[in-house]
């Protein structure tokens, strides 16, 4: 059981909610943040720092958000475009820096608008 | 300014308290360009706080933010642990302006609110932070007994603490085996008769102050029945507004009106959530026998107002939550009207809102008690760039040669320990569990903590202390 980050986030990437994170547990793709859940502790502190109220405790996901339950997940169980092993479980988040790369769900999603 | 001065010598800060607000101070501190020694005391040899001491037992995935928090000490000689070391008594302020160039309390909230009410201290009624001690293993309870053979419980609060208090009340023997709690509070637990506990909030839903995180606990106990009235539930127009505007309390009322509407289960114990009820006196001819309710009704202001109406509710045991509040540290300033050290940016200020010489605070100290583990980081970065910014201005540092402080408080004959006997224990901990299939077994008994810690228990382990 975890956060999640719902689609709100794509080609938001606030990353407000990565300092708040006490685990670093908040890694970046390319359009969208991914919560890594077997590293969050489920304490929220993630929730008020979104602006754009894209994270949601797995319970609470909206329906037409569901997929990003797995989709998180599988940020770090797949092996992402242009990588050779899944990410699992790094432990940390800044020494990765930005990934680059995002899943197929959230890399096939339409351009957002982004607010200034 | 000259930089070869302050390169010859590296500045040293001492961090009081080895809980989330001062590690998370620690992993700023080395974050900083600078380098500096720092050390961090604590008044136990464990290290983590609230992590370990606060955070319910049944929480095992928040515990597991030691993973991070311990890597404060990753990092050889240059951040030392020093536990078993009252503030105070063991070490005092003066020590620590003398011996180091910045100071960080990170002290929390070591107090709790009282009801004031008649009937407070009758057998059976409880600070719920002395509940809390006991079931985490903490070593100012470790000698306490908690009789659970009352089958109605009262919780007094509507914060995370009283969640904690309620659900725990709950679990079965089976789920409470499945967390890390000291043998003798399982056993305890294994002889419960709580079949009921009534949690009870002054004000209405809108104003409790649990997050959601702790109010969908409730969620996952499987033989439990949530009781809430419906008039519990209902709400005035204002309040309606309240909720819209905001998503914390939308996920909370959403909880709420769900249990609300569903039929009852039939399940062996039950939550039952009280709103807008005030504990009046607590009753009671030798020992607590319940509790005097008057109904509150709610104000368009988010305030209540008292009906009139009284209602006694028979129970047998009492947890007041309604608050922990920090208490005052030995010659360091306090702000007693807030109960938090006074700071600016977590700066501590003296009584004229002056900046005492090199003295910083942070977390519950410094924020009063809110705001969950994650909270604490960002708070500890606030307080670390102040004291970063002050010390980059200095000309020069004077914190001692750290062997002083290790000779001072040997002669003050403070029994003191390493993270390294820590280490010791953690593994003593942790082996108990694995033999009971266990997550790990907390040694509550201070006596015993500092043998394993030092090697010397019964298994016949030579340790030193580094």
């Amino acid at each position: 059981m975890a956060y999640v980050i719902t689609e709100a986030c794509i080609d938001c990437v606030h990353r407000s909610c990565v300092k708040e994170c006490p685990v670093d547990c908040i890694y970046e793709g390319a359009r969208a943040l991914y919560i890594q859940p077997d590293e969050c502790i489920n304490c929220g502190a993630c929730v008020p720092a979104c602006p754009e109220e894209a994270i949601y405790y797995e319970d609470d996901l909206p329906d037409s958000s569901l997929p990003y339950l797995e989709d998180n997940a599988n940020f770090f169980t797949q092996t992402l475009p242009g990588r050779s092993a899944p990410l699992n479980s790094p432990g940390a988040a800044a020494p990765l820096g930005r990934i680059g790369v995002d899943t197929p769900l959230v890399a096939s999603h339409p351009a957002r608008e982004v607010k200034a | 300014m000259n930089d070869a001065d302050k390169s010859a010598r590296s500045a040293r800060v001492a961090v009081v308290g080895a809980g989330p607000a001062g590690l998370y101070a620690v992993h700023s501190l080395l974050a900083s360009a600078s380098p500096l020694g720092v050390d961090v005391f604590d008044r136990l040899p464990t290290p983590y706080g609230l992590v370990r001491y606060g955070v319910a037992p049944d929480n095992q995935k928040m515990k597991s933010v030691t993973r991070v928090l311990r890597t404060a000490f990753d990092h050889g000689k240059q951040v030392r642990f020093l536990g078993n070391v009252r503030f105070g008594v063991d070490i005092r302020r003066a020590d620590l302006l003398e011996h180091y160039d910045a100071v960080v309390y990170a002290t929390g909230a070591q107090g709790e609110r009282r009801l004031d009410i008649p009937g407070e201290d009758l057998p059976g009624s409880y600070g719920a932070k002395a509940f809390v001690d006991w079931y985490n293993g903490h070593p100012d309870a470790a000698e306490r007994d908690f009789d659970l053979r009352a089958h109605h419980v009262a919780v007094v609060g509507a914060g995370n603490v009283a969640l904690d208090v309620a659900r725990m009340l709950v679990r079965s023997p089976d789920e409470i085996a499945a967390t890390d709690v000291p043998d003798r509070v399982l056993d305890a637990f294994r002889n419960s008769h709580v079949t009921d506990v009534h949690l009870i909030a002054r004000r209405g839903l809108v104003q409790a102050k649990f997050t959601p995180e702790e109010l969908r606990g409730l969620k996952d106990l499987v033989d439990v029945d949530i009781v809430i009235r419906p008039e519990d539930v209902s709400m005035i127009d204002d309040d309606e507004a309240r909720i819209q505007a905001n998503r914390q309390l939308r996920t909370n009322v959403a909880m709420l009106r769900d249990w609300a509407q569903r039929p009852l289960r039939g399940k062996s114990r039950r939550i039952h959530m009280r709103f807008l009820q005030r504990p009046v006196r607590i009753v009671g001819e030798n020992r607590v026998e319940g509790v005097v309710l008057e109904r509150n009704e709610p104000l368009a202001d988010g305030g209540v107002r008292g009906t009139g109406r009284m209602e006694t509710l028979d129970v047998e045991t009492i947890f007041r939550s309604v608050g922990y509040e920090a208490l005052p540290l030995p010659d360091v300033p306090f702000d007693r009207a807030r109960s938090i050290i006074p700071h600016h940016r977590g700066r501590v200020l003296d009584g004229n809102d002056l900046s005492t010489e090199k003295e910083y605070v942070t977390g519950w100290a410094k924020r009063g008690p809110s705001g969950t583990i994650g909270t604490n980081k960002s708070d500890s970065a606030e307080t670390v760039s102040t004291l970063l910014a002050d010390l980059a201005t200095r000309s020069s540092y004077h914190g001692s040669d750290p062997e002083r402080v290790l000779t001072l408080l040997d002669d003050r004959g403070a029994q003191y320990t390493h993270w390294a006997n820590w280490l010791r224990l953690d593994d003593h901990e942790l082996a108990l569990g694995r033999s009971q299939g266990r997550p790990r077994v907390k040694i509550p008994v201070l006596r015993a903590m500092l043998e394993l810690s030092r090697g010397s228990s019964a298994r016949g382990a030579i340790g030193g202390t580094e």
